[in-house]
């Protein structure tokens, strides 16, 4: 159970590290959402349906989702 | 090990806290910089979660009637994160907005040719 | 040069945050207002998730608050976004007969399965704000399977007023007929009933409303191009 559960932090963490390393902003942003996902995870496991119910919805679909229409109306690559 | 089970969630909130701070800090390009604060939302509402918890604690919903409610988590914590994510993402779709504005009045997103530019 | 002085601060910042979380012990009982909503939130409200009476009947003021902020951003949104230069349409090719036909075929399910999450937001997790989503991610997936098809401008504007409208006036109502702002003057009802819980699934179904077709008018406005 620990075991898993540290996993999943140091897998958040190594997703976060990556969203500031890559140039092409579409994968940041997909990692950045991977980071929502796993800390709906969490939650779930620190015994809050609602939150993770909350993050999962929100900031992993509809954040992905208007920062890539926001970035198809500007550049894709950082310069 | 029982250092590590007590404060693993303690290390990823403030883990992504400092990323966060980090990306706000360092890099040029404004959507990075929108991205490293959601990151910032993202941590700062894992840390309050975590604070409210209570060790064998579980749900605050009595779905059936003569539930034990001695081990209950605090409900407190988590009806202020709730307002805080709505509130995350609203800030989110403002600063993209004026993101797209930018590039189309500048042409470019990278912040430091943007205070270059005079008028 | 900055990079080094940002990693400096960092570097405080790290070392201030550690000291303080050494002290918060993990896993123990902080505050008694917690015992004292969990031990009388259902005599009290009437409603059997304990997070939902704390979100709209002990700190509704709060929520109302934010309901107000997504308001603002969502008007603030569009009015930055009207006044740009009109670019060219792009041109985009027409989706396939199987996707096409698999959105409008998922569209009413995502709809009806965010409503029953915003309905019985008083006796399972849920509630306005997930249900809210939820009916905003299928109007996404509208806009991106099929391109052509649009919610109306006036429909939208209308099931958002409407939502903050009827928060406010409920809680006037409370104002009027009891002593203070956001009293829950209906019924309480017996627990664990659809129509328990006094005035909490009426504020839950109005902030469902607005908050979904909100955030679908968001994403409209980011998408259309003029």
């Amino acid at each position: 159970m620990i075991v898993f559960v540290s996993f999943l932090v140091v897998l958040m963490l190594v997703g976060a590290v990556a969203a500031s390393v890559f140039r092409d902003l579409i994968s940041a942003v997909i990692t950045a959402a991977l980071v929502s996902l796993i800390a709906s995870i969490l939650f779930y496991f620190l015994q809050a349906p609602d939150v993770a119910m909350a993050e999962a919805s929100i900031g992993a679909a509809l954040t992905a989702a208007i920062f890539i229409i926001a970035i198809r109306r500007t550049k894709r690559y950082e310069e | 090990m029982n250092f590590l089970d007590s404060y693993i969630y303690y290390i990823g909130a403030f883990g992504l806290i400092l990323i966060g701070l980090y990306i706000i800090l360092v890099k040029h390009n404004l959507i990075k910089v929108i991205v490293g604060l959601g990151i910032l939302d993202t941590g700062v509402n894992l840390f309050l979660i975590s604070v409210g918890y209570i060790t064998k604690g579980t749900a605050p919903i009595f779905s059936r009637s003569g539930i034990d409610s001695e081990y209950m988590v605090d409900p407190v914590p988590q009806a202020l994160v709730l307002t805080a994510i709505v509130i995350g993402v609203a800030v989110l779709a403002l600063a993209l907005s004026l993101a797209i504005r930018l590039y189309q009045h500048y042409g470019t997103l990278n912040l430091r040719k943007i205070r270059e530019q005079k008028w | 040069m900055r990079r080094i002085i940002s990693i400096l601060l960092l570097v405080i910042i790290a070392f201030g945050i550690s000291l303080s979380l050494a002290k918060i012990p993990f896993g123990v009982p902080k505050t008694k207002v917690g015992r004292h909503y969990i031990n009388e939130g259902v005599k009290e409200t009437g409603a059997t998730n304990i997070v939902t009476s704390v979100v709209v009947s002990y700190r509704g003021f709060d929520t109302l608050g934010e309901v107000t902020v997504l308001f603002i951003a969502a008007i603030g949104l569009g009015a930055v976004l009207t006044t740009g230069v009109k670019g060219e349409m792009r041109k985009v090719q027409p989706a396939s007969l199987v996707l096409y036909t698999g959105c409008r075929l998922l569209f009413p399910l995502i709809l009806v399965f965010g409503t029953y999450v915003f309905i019985h937001g008083h006796l399972t997790p849920g509630g306005g704000f997930q249900g809210g989503a939820i009916i905003a991610s299928g109007f996404l997936l509208i806009y991106l399977g099929c391109r052509e098809r649009r919610i109306s401008r006036v429909a939208s504007n209308l099931a958002e007023s409407l939502g903050g409208l009827t928060f406010v006036v409920i809680g006037l109502l409370g104002l009027a007929f009891g002593g203070y702002f956001l009293l829950n003057f209906l019924p309480k009802g017996t627990a664990n009933a659809l129509l328990s819980a006094g005035i909490i699934p009426i504020i839950y179904i109005a902030i469902g409303f607005k908050v979904g077709s909100e955030l679908a008018g968001i994403i409209d406005n980011l998408i259309e191009e003029s």
